[in-house]
């Protein structure tokens, strides 16, 4: 096996030892691994300031059983907008949380890997809750969770109006299904969710819809993710 | 099935608990306790249990203190307007051996994670605000790790200090002294450009 170069977003970082660290990253072709980095808590590490999450970089590890071991990094983007404003690195970290427990070890996943690429690069362009929102749909979506929204998830009416969204169902309901079950939402949010799945965020961007329907959106892209992790995401108590 | 007598057992477990101390090491440390003599064990024990009953958090800045108020709160020599923020107490040992701050210190007791989920209230954060109105405070100095913890924290404290009215400063990010430049990072480097002095003459 040996050495092994790639391309990787840093997801998180543990303690080890006095001066060490156990980086997580979701690379290109080598999917989700842990490494150690030598030394990065030492001031003057050459590669400390590389592996924080969010980094985006070009490294190489030496294989091992377990873990790798970081033998070089370069930076591809330091993502300093992220870091730098509390809002973005609390939404940054979200993306990084979710795509942690969606990736197994070693299994490549390009796509993932490509959409969380982008969302950090427009995050630190345009710091709006509506990325890591929209990165959460379209995660729920690439694992097989698309949403079902133009008919209802239970009756199969095409008709409308929906008015809830049901979990459990994975998609909107109609107003008689919502009668017994699901949790009712505002027809504003089921279309925010409909355009940023259908790949349409840069036109949310540029027209936002008012905060409570964000606010709205984000929550419900929040429980999904909980849902379907069977986990609490732990950032979003910081969202 | 445990592979150890339970006592043996018990104690690897608890080693294993500490701070950086893999199965591994707690393995090797309990061999080495259990071939102690029975003197050096109970030196040890005693140790830990009169560190524990004597020490407790200084409850002004939640140092480590013997009693009320730990060595620097005491201390009337201080500078009571400037007030230096970090994360551990064992960053106080760190800025001490700099010689450079004179002023009074607060302690965090940790940072903000997003990833561990730990937010401000889990922190020394009402504390810092209260002694900021109550006190003298005019400049306050944030000295968090520049890592990502650290610098979340420092944006949340920023944010909520300078409405007091007072000036809120973070050390600078700079190039390791002894270093070369060709070997730091782009994060520090971009920081060290963009923190640049005047050479004095
Ligand atoms: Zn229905
Ligand atoms: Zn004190």
């Amino acid at each position: 096996m040996g050495l092994y170069r790639d391309e990787g977003v840093v997801l998180r970082t543990i303690k080890l030892g006095e001066t060490d660290r156990i980086v997580t990253l979701l690379a290109h072709r080598s999917g989700k691994v842990r490494a150690v980095a030598k030394g990065v808590r030492k001031p003057g590490s050459r590669f400390g300031a590389r592996l924080e999450p969010t980094s985006h970089v070009a490294f190489q590890c030496y294989r091992g059983r377990e873990l790798d071991v970081v033998t070089q990094v370069e930076t591809i983007a330091a993502h300093r907008p992220l870091r730098e404003h509390y809002g973005c690195l609390t939404h940054a970290v979200s993306m990084l949380e979710v795509v942690d427990q969606v990736a197994p070890e070693r299994e490549p996943n390009p796509e993932l890997y490509q959409m969380l690429v982008g969302a950090l690069r427009t995050l630190a362009e345009q710091p709006s809750p509506i990325v890591s929102t929209a990165f959460f749909w379209k995660v729920l979506s690439l694992e097989g969770f698309q949403p079902l929204l133009d008919a209802c998830a239970r009756c199969a009416d095409e008709t409308g109006p929906f008015v809830a969204f049901d979990l459990g169902e994975g998609g909107v309901l109609c107003e008689s299904c919502a009668r017994t079950t699901g949790r009712r939402v505002d027809p504003a949010a089921l279309a925010v969710i409909g355009d940023v799945v259908g790949g349409r965020l840069r036109h949310v961007l540029a027209d936002p819809p008012p905060p409570a329907v964000l606010v709205e959106v984000e929550r419900m892209a929040i429980r999904a993710v909980e849902y379907h992790c069977e986990r609490r995401l732990r950032s979003a108590a910081l969202l | 099935m445990s592979l150890y007598e339970a006592p043996v057992q018990t104690l690897i477990d608890e080693l294993g608990r500490l701070p950086g101390i893999g199965p591994k090491s707690a393995q090797r440390i309990a061999y080495y306790l259990l071939k102690a003599t029975p003197e050096d064990a109970r030196r040890l024990a005693a140790a830990i249990t009169d560190a524990k009953a004597r020490v407790t958090w200084c409850r002004r800045c939640f140092n480590i203190a013997q009693g009320e108020l730990c060595s620097y709160c005491q201390d009337d020599r201080r500078d009571p307007s400037q007030l230096c923020v970090v994360e551990e107490p064992r960053d106080i040992v760190a800025v001490e051996r700099t010689h450079e701050f004179r002023g009074r210190y607060h302690v965090l007791q940790g940072a903000i994670s997003p990833i561990e989920g730990i937010g401000p209230e889990q922190l020394r954060v009402k504390e810092l605000v209260r002694r900021v109105g109550e006190e003298d405070v005019t400049e306050v100095i944030l000295a968090t790790n520049p890592n990502i913890e650290g610098e979340a924290t420092a944006m949340y404290l920023a944010r909520l200090l300078k409405p007091l009215g007072v000036t809120v400063t973070r050390p600078a990010s700079g190039l390791p002294v002894g270093g070369d430049l060709e070997y730091a990072d782009e994060v520090t480097l971009g920081r060290a450009f963009e923190g640049r002095r005047e050479v004095d003459t």
